[in-house]
């Protein structure tokens, strides 16, 4: 899976602490590095055929980058083939706003690592839980 | 004496029949039960000292508050420049003392608001500035005379000080009127912050160029301000924060050093920033023991002769990441502990943020609160009446001796790291403040750290709270200002001056006079990183988890 830091912001604690407990329960991590572009989060997602690509977005700007990433990977052809998830400072109106665009699951601050585990082991388990959001 | 013992004796045999269990402060600093004259023993007293004399482990000013009370700064800014304009209005009316301006990301990394890359972060965390126009706006009607200004700003620090330099010298400001701070503190932003644009080298030419700058033309102007806080926020335990911080700024004072300025002209320039956290006694001892050291450090290391030069002076910002989203109200209360513990550890200015910062920018109401919090404390509570009212409290004392030893092993490991910036340069602190992150997480969520409304004493049903909500027409209204200043600037001008530029960054000489007419000639943020960049090239991140 891959940890993205899109856009300018510059806080990368949840992206370190979330990437550090999925990989103590045996996933295998990608940490892109901050200041991506949505293309080359894209161009990182295909080129490691990644299950799942989660944003971490602090900035506020979560809408908009969320939207143009599943745009690209749209027009990549790879959407159906990976989750997408959004993480960081998510106001509560901003959760259901994301997943209308198409976001399979949002973890807002504040979400426990025990869930964000859990909801991973499900998701890669193929169980049919894994479009749905563990908090919030 | 012969009582006193006694009572000792049988206060031990009381803890030994039924012993509390253990405790210690979060950077793991085991805590005695009681604290008492015998933890003095060996303690030289002049260590301690009185406030105002050499180490300032007690304050940097003889009558610390009742002098005067620290500087009331709350960060703001967002939007466009008159958005911000008006809030900055808004809280000098009510009582604050110093701005503090929130900048937006385009502007902190170097980019114009008409650069397609960053259209959804344009006046999204803090207000656009584009060029000097934008900054003739914030600042309309302001005395700046008067008031000192704080700029939260890195990577783009000489080109945002050229622009307030340039506008002082346009309202006529003299010169040792000219007060505030920028930042400018870029061995941080590698590690946690992430604002960097140039590699280390050309950043802390640039850095040394604003502090000589600044010592010649605005003495009373922070050039840098050495910040721990981000550090913290990320995930740095108090030893970590303070440790960290006062090697960067080693490592800062060094080049100016090597740069052949002479350490008492520029040691004015420099003050500190930090994050107080919910430890209390911890978080006052780290301050005493931080300007303790420093005061050793410029004395004894870099020579410095002028008391004032030894002067640890800082700043502080409460909350951040001790914010939960939980409960949120609760956190009003968090921010009015920590303040009270800053003013106790001797701070000179002060950010309280608002309970609703975990989830967004502050709404007007919750960044009213956040001030009336420092308020009440400056003129309710008595606390300013007395300098340093905890100094010679037996557990201060053992608690702050014992910081500063810990912080000082922990930047002699830095040292053999090779010092601050070969330690960042290979992502070493970022990687120990990274793994000292999960493990307060890992221990938040094993309810070894309580967390009020986290962990312990939570419910089902949060209230909903009034959130700040972004004005959407931002991107707009700050693309047609700036095509307008594009319109109607010289071109020749724009284009010599940059010009000038390149050719001093290719050379060693300082950069700002080249950066002052730049702005002058409305040169964008964007235009003269553009130059900058093509001269210094962009800094690798080491990417390692």
């Amino acid at each position: 899976m891959l940890i993205a830091k899109p856009g300018l912001d510059g806080h990368d604690r949840g992206a370190k602490v979330v990437a550090y407990a999925l990989r103590d329960a045996g996933f295998e991590v990608l940490y892109t590095g901050l200041h991506q572009t949505v293309e080359q989060v894209a161009a990182t997602a295909l080129q490691e055929a990644v299950d799942i690509a989660a944003l971490s977005i602090l900035s506020g700007a979560h809408l908009s980058l969320t939207r143009k990433l599943i745009d690209r990977l749209t027009a990549l052809g790879i959407r159906k083939d990976l989750l997408v998830l959004v993480g960081g400072t998510i106001p509560p109106p901003d959760v259901p706003r994301l997943r209308e665009l198409g976001v399979d699951g949002v973890f807002p601050t504040g979400t426990s690592l025990a869930d964000i585990v859990a909801w991973f082991r499900a998701a890669r388990g193929g169980g049919a839980e894994c479009g749905s959001s563990p908090t919030r | 004496m012969r009582g006193q013992e006694g009572q000792r004796k049988a206060w031990e045999a009381d803890i030994a029949r039924r012993p509390p269990a253990p405790a210690g402060t979060p950077s793991g600093i085991p805590l005695e039960p009681l604290y008492g004259p015998e933890s003095a023993a060996g303690r030289d007293p002049s260590g301690i000292g009185y406030p105002g004399q050499y180490p300032y482990t007690r304050g940097i000013h003889p009558s610390m508050y009742r002098g005067r009370l620290w500087t009331f700064r709350q960060y703001a800014g967002f939007g466009t420049a008159e958005d911000t304009n008006a809030r900055y209005r808004f809280l000098l009316e009510q009582g604050q003392t110093g701005l503090s301006v929130a900048l937006d990301l385009p502007t902190q990394m170097g980019y114009d608001s008409d650069d397609p890359v960053v259209e959804e972060e344009v006046g999204r965390v803090g207000v656009a500035i584009d060029t000097l126009a934008d900054m003739e706006v914030i600042f309309r009607g302001l005395p700046l005379d008067k008031v000192s200004t704080s700029f939260t700003i890195n990577g783009t620090a000489a080109i945002l000080l050229a622009m307030y330099l340039a506008l002082c010298e346009r309202q006529s400001v003299p010169r040792e009127k000219i007060a505030g701070t920028i930042q400018n503190d870029i061995l941080k932003e590698y590690v946690s912050r992430g604002t960097w644009i140039y590699p280390a080298g050309p950043s802390i030419r640039l850095i040394v160029d604003t502090i000589e700058h600044c010592a010649l033309h605005a003495p009373n102007f922070n050039a840098i301000s050495i910040a721990g806080a981000h550090f913290r926020d990320a995930g740095a335990t108090a030893v970590q924060e303070m440790a960290y911080t006062l090697a960067d700024a080693v490592a800062y004072v060094q080049a100016c050093v090597d740069r052949g300025l002479a350490v008492d002209a520029i040691a004015r320039q420099i003050s500190f920033f930090f994050y107080t956290h919910m430890d209390f006694f911890e978080e006052v001892a780290k301050y005493r023991a931080g300007r303790r050291l420093w005061a050793k450090i410029m004395r004894e290391r870099f020579g410095a002769r002028d008391p004032r030069s030894w002067m640890f002076r800082f700043g502080c910002v409460c909350g951040g990441s001790t914010l939960t989203v939980q409960q949120p109200r609760n956190n009003a209360v968090r921010v009015a502990y920590e303040a009270m513990a800053s003013v106790l550890g001797g701070v000179q200015s002060m950010f309280t943020t608002a309970y609703d910062e975990a989830f967004a920018l502050p709404t007007e109401e919750s960044a009213e609160l956040a001030l009336r919090t420092q308020q009440i404390l400056a003129y309710e509570t008595g606390v300013p009446s007395v300098a340093d009212p905890l100094g010679g409290s037996w557990f201060v004392e053992a608690l702050t001796d014992r910081m500063e030893e810990e912080i000082a092993a922990l930047m002699q490991r830095v040292e053999r790291m090779g010092g601050m910036v070969a330690a960042v340069e290979q992502g070493q602190i970022q990687r120990e403040i990274a793994q000292e992150a999960y493990r307060q997480q890992q221990r938040v969520e094993s309810g070894e750290k309580v967390v009020v409304g986290v962990n312990r004493f939570t419910r089902e049903e949060e209230p909903a709270l009034a959130l700040y909500e972004p004005d959407p027409g931002i991107l707009d209204r700050q693309r047609e200002r700036l095509a307008g200043v594009k319109a109607h600037r010289d071109p020749a001008r724009v284009t010599a001056t940059l010009r000038y530029l390149e050719e001093t960054a290719k050379g060693t000489a300082n950069l700002m006079p080249g950066l002052i007419e730049c702005v002058g000639a409305y040169c964008t943020v964007g235009e003269i990183n553009g130059v900058l960049l093509k001269v210094f090239g962009r800094f690798q991140e080491p990417v390692k988890i």
